[in-house]
């Protein structure tokens, strides 16, 4: 026992690189209970997938390839994840806090009667995993009591797991479910397109907020970002007013970010902004009011005119990066 | 169409939280409570539903008898009774959505809207449990719910990374609800002193029957790691110089 089973995610035959935190904490985690990383991929037409995830060192991958497995729906895939549990001797079942892990892994918490941490940050010798609550305010050691465990894990929080020799086992998961009694029809899946890398996957990231006033001011942030090739990010406050599609939301109800370079432009600091983003390796703050609590987690800080400062801005880096 | 819909206390997400210097909770003298702002999302959501297919809006919160007041404010923005268990314990997910099972069983609604999480425990997980208890399918994260003719289904956008999820569920369903699906009426002053003479049907936990002992247990509280505050620089040049030399980002 006290093996890890990561539910691995994947979009157009590739494993997702926001997985491999997770890999890594099924590692740790598995390492200190002395048991083993397995991963579960579920979906139609994996091959490709599972050639990919049997390259992180796992001791076993299990497979539950389906047709009826292609659309994502909770009701079946926990279904099966509950099943692939108890077949694989999962002390803990995981996968990093991405929008379908706080959709599912509730449902196959449900399905094992196993008590859930959300979104946790590390865990300690007695197994007690450390969670943010209150919006971060907070962290409390949560321990959990029932012999199966079901956590999600911070992206940011565990180096992403590092490819090593491929070669590990690989089991077929049996899928008997019914698909046609399923209460739920997954009808199609409307897709935001950027020439921008995903927020979660960025290493800069230019994140504008009240203060940029609306589109235009989105404008010179996206000049900025053509520089480093960086993943544009917003506040709710920016989000809300209509300037930018939602799922460019950085914060406790939006993404959790840590890129190695993140700008904060126009953005005074809300807590639930912050976060969001206060794992970031380097912060650069731009506001007008100095007294805006960004500066109090921001490295660099700079009391400016955000429309006459970021253009400056893109002039002084050109010239540096040449 | 009976339309039940969750409500929690929460203490107000304004404020900033302190941890007790115990370390054995969080300090809560002086402050505020409120409706979880996402459960005030789903309030409005039932109350629009109802206006159109009519039928009866419950609000169903578990709290401390000082829960009546949010269980009021969603009665005073249009629903028409409200249910209240009452306890002090701390109740875990599953233990919540064990109670919030044993009052679906009991009154049989047709949909079940609640909040995506509750900003206190940050959990996000009671309406995908409590789904999965039921039977029910679930759609979380809805920024768009459209019913259908004959009230038996229900088409869902769900807000995911990427994009948006379609779906459609058998009702009854349990539906969560994000930011973006309505933006939430204040109460109207005939609509405060409608809600007074609303019914609140309020029952102890302990008289129920159910075992809610939590199996995910809090233990140490503790400030998370602070950031350090940098420096400010006084101008652009400055800064990208020490974007380069020091920083090395550049």
């Amino acid at each position: 026992m006290g093996n890890a089973l990561i539910i691995a995610e994947h979009k157009d035959g590739k494993l997702r690189s926001v997985s491999l935190p997770a890999f890594a904490f099924a590692k740790d985690y598995a390492g200190q209970r002395g048991g083993e990383f397995h991963i579960l991929v579920m979906g139609h037409n994996l091959g490709s997938v599972v050639e990919e995830a049997s390259c992180y060192g796992a001791a076993k991958v299990h497979v539950a390839d389906n047709e009826g497995l292609g659309p994502y729906l909770a009701e079946s895939h926990a279904a099966v994840a509950a099943k692939a549990a108890r077949d694989s001797g999962a002390e803990v079942v995981a996968a990093t806090a991405t929008a379908m892990a706080k959709d599912l892994l509730p449902r196959i918490s449900a399905k094992l009667g196993a008590g859930m941490a959300s979104d946790i940050l590390g865990f300690n010798d007695q197994g007690y995993f450390q969670r943010p609550v209150w919006a971060g305010s907070a962290v409390v050691d949560t321990e959990i009591t029932t012999p199966f465990k079901v956590v999600t894990v911070r992206g940011t929080e565990f180096e992403p797991a590092p490819k090593v020799a491929s070669g590990g086992d690989k089991a077929d998961v049996t899928v008997d479910l019914d698909f046609g009694s399923l209460k739920k029809r997954f009808l199609n899946f409307e897709e935001i397109k950027s020439e921008r890398p995903e927020l979660t996957e960025a290493a800069v990231i230019v994140s504008g907020g009240r203060g940029t006033k609306g589109e235009e001011g989105f404008k010179l942030l996206d000049r900025l970002a053509d520089i480093f090739t960086a993943a544009i990010g917003a506040t709710r406050a920016a989000v809300d007013a209509g300037w930018v599609p939602n799922d460019l939301q950085v914060g406790q109800t939006g993404k959790m970010v840590a890129p190695d370079l993140y700008f904060a432009i126009g953005i005074s600091g809300a807590i639930q902004h912050l976060a969001g983003m206060k794992s970031s390796k380097v912060i650069v703050a731009i506001n007008k009011d100095e007294e805006a609590p960004i500066f109090n987690v921001a490295d660099y800080g700079l009391v400016a005119d955000l429309f006459k400062a970021v253009p400056e801005l893109v002039e002084e880096i050109k010239k540096v990066k040449g | 169409m009976k339309i039940f819909v969750t409500t929690k206390r929460v203490t107000d997400p304004d404020v900033k939280i302190k941890v007790k210097p115990d370390g054995s909770g969080i300090a809560t003298e002086g402050i505020d409570y409120k409706v979880n702002p996402f459960d005030e999302i789903a309030v409005e959501e039932a109350i629009r539903i109802n206006e159109k297919q009519g039928g009866e809006v419950v609000v169903v919160s578990i709290g401390s008898g000082a829960s009546t007041k949010e269980v009021r404010s969603g009665l005073a923005m249009g629903a028409q009774r409200g249910i209240l268990v009452k306890t002090d314990d701390y109740l875990d997910s599953l233990g919540t959505a064990t109670v919030l099972k044993k009052i679906v069983d009991d009154e049989k609604p047709d949909l079940i809207l609640m909040g995506k999480q509750a900003v206190d425990g940050d959990n996000n997980q009671v309406g995908q449990i409590l789904a999965d208890m039921l039977g029910y399918a679930q759609a979380c994260f809805a920024s768009k719910i459209e019913l259908g003719d004959d009230q038996k289904t229900a088409r869902v956008t769900r807000e995911v990374d990427g994009g948006f999820d379609h779906v459609e569920v058998d009702l009854p369903a349990v539906i969560t609800a994000d930011l973006r699906l309505n933006e939430p009426r204040y109460a109207s002053l005939p609509g405060i002193m409608k809600a007074k003479k609303k019914p609140i049907n309020e029952m102890e936990l302990s008289s129920l029957g159910l075992d809610t002992t939590p199996k995910v247990v809090w233990h140490k509280f503790s400030e998370p790691a602070e950031r350090k505050a940098g420096i400010k620089v006084p101008d652009v040049p400055t800064l990208v110089s020490k974007l380069k030399d020091e920083a090395k980002v550049l």
